[in-house]
């Protein structure tokens, strides 16, 4: 599967001098997988420019999979220009509450006053699925999510295919209450999805002294992704959610810091991009 | 699929990181009523620490403590006010007299109630418990 960064900013896009290597926009990661299926992971801004591309191309059917609801999460949406096309076969996936389902959560946010267009408005066919523990394919991909740790609903995915793995774990504080260090496996929230990953995308949001004055923020220091990413054996990370706050020069230094954790080659850790792309 | 480890359900490793936290005694079960975790308070009053008690099934915790009602009748696992909460799935509270696995006679107030992830998707119980005195 081929991936590229769209977004990979917190909390609030954060366009600017200090943020022009690593981007601004917010969380979104689009996939595709071999048999070029489409599959969007989070609708932060950087949805915009991707729905303008998907548009262009006369993508039919895509994937979008919200690991939650936050604003910063699903705010690309209402700019998503295949959301508008009635022949766009639309699939969202994420996280239902216990109260309301996925679609009437995502309609507070995309409706008046938040949004001029009612969700129901939009011409696209848009389909709802719960993806609080799950398991389903896409083509030729078998998707997995779980609930991990943050606040409100939250799940993690972890998508397979060809015996290579893409694990997506942003957003996620499994040192909640917990030693990462000493913990068994089966106790770490995203542990099983992040385990053995090819690459684990994971959120880099804070520094050890940072997190110090956010714990239940949700959000993992540099010190908790690198035990994650040493304990899951994931194979490359790619520390994702930088603090809006953070220019440059700072998320390179917390880059260096999670080098120095995890004693691993530099090419085995990096941080997100805007308009980085791989092949898992 | 991939060689994934067994992953507890968020909602288990949360109640089990909040119990972890707290001095008083919290008993943790999976949604077969096997214990997954209880904490320091709940080891001291039981007199088996956890490392010797996880993995115990209801059918042995609800037996080896001797649980009995206020007349000192044994009491069955639906009795029980995590039994209960397993079996039914409702929330439940009552005194419990037990024995210690160190032989001493104890009477516990119970409150006990399932976790549900979601409304169709029960994956265990907890049940928070503290000591009387002769008065309570």
């Amino acid at each position: 599967m081929r991936v590229r960064i769209r977004g990979c900013r917190g909390s609030i896009a954060s366009p600017g001098p200090d943020t022009v290597r690593y981007g601004g926009n917010t969380s979104c990661v689009e996939v595709r997988l071999a048999d070029g299926e489409v599959v969007v992971l989070d609708a932060g801004t950087g949805l915009r420019q991707l729905g303008a591309e998907l548009v262009e191309e006369g993508a039919a059917r895509i994937n979008v999979l919200l690991t939650h609801l936050h604003v910063d999460h699903i705010e690309g949406l209402g700019m998503f220009a295949p959301i508008y096309r009635p022949d766009t076969e639309i699939h969202i996936w994420g996280p239902s509450s216990p109260l309301a389902s996925l679609a009437e959560r995502i309609a507070t946010y995309f409706s008046p006053p938040l949004f001029p267009v009612h969700l129901a408005e939009a011409p696209a066919r848009i389909e709802f699925h719960d993806a609080s523990e799950n398991e389903w394919s896409l083509g030729e991909a078998t998707v997995v999510s779980h609930a991990i740790i943050h606040p409100g609903p939250t799940v993690g995915y972890r998508i397979e295919e060809g015996g290579r793995t893409l694990t997506y774990l942003t957003d996620h504080e499994p040192a909640l209450g917990t030693s990462l260090e000493d913990e068994a496996p089966e106790w770490i929230s995203g542990f099983a999805l992040a385990h053995r990953a090819d690459v684990l995308i994971h959120d880099c949001q804070y520094t050890p002294e940072e997190y110090e004055h956010r714990i239940g923020f949700g959000h993992s220091s540099t010190e908790h992704v690198a035990i994650m990413a040493e304990r899951t054996e994931a194979r490359s990370l790619v520390l994702f959610h930088h603090d809006p706050m953070h220019s440059d020069a700072q998320l390179d230094a917390m880059r260096a810091d999670v080098l120095q954790r995890m004693d691993v080659d530099e090419e085995r850790c990096t941080l997100a991009a805007e308009g980085m792309t791989f092949e898992v | 699929m991939s060689d994934r480890p067994t992953q507890r359900n968020l909602v288990l490793i949360l109640a089990r990181n909040f119990a972890a936290q707290l001095a008083t005694s919290v008993f943790l079960v999976d949604d077969e009523g096997t214990v997954i975790y209880y904490n320091e308070a709940a080891g001291r009053a039981l007199g088996r620490r956890f490392i010797e008690g996880h993995g115990m099934p209801a059918s042995e915790w609800s037996t080896v403590f001797a649980p009995r009602d206020a007349d000192g009748e044994p009491m069955p696992l639906e009795q029980i006010p995590l039994g209960a909460a397993i079996t039914r799935r409702q929330p439940a509270h009552g005194v419990v007299q037990i024995r210690s696995a160190e032989g001493e006679d104890r009477r516990i107030e119970v409150a006990a109630f399932p976790l549900f992830a979601h409304s169709d998707d029960f994956v265990g119980a907890i049940a928070i418990f503290w000591e009387l005195g002769e008065e309570g």
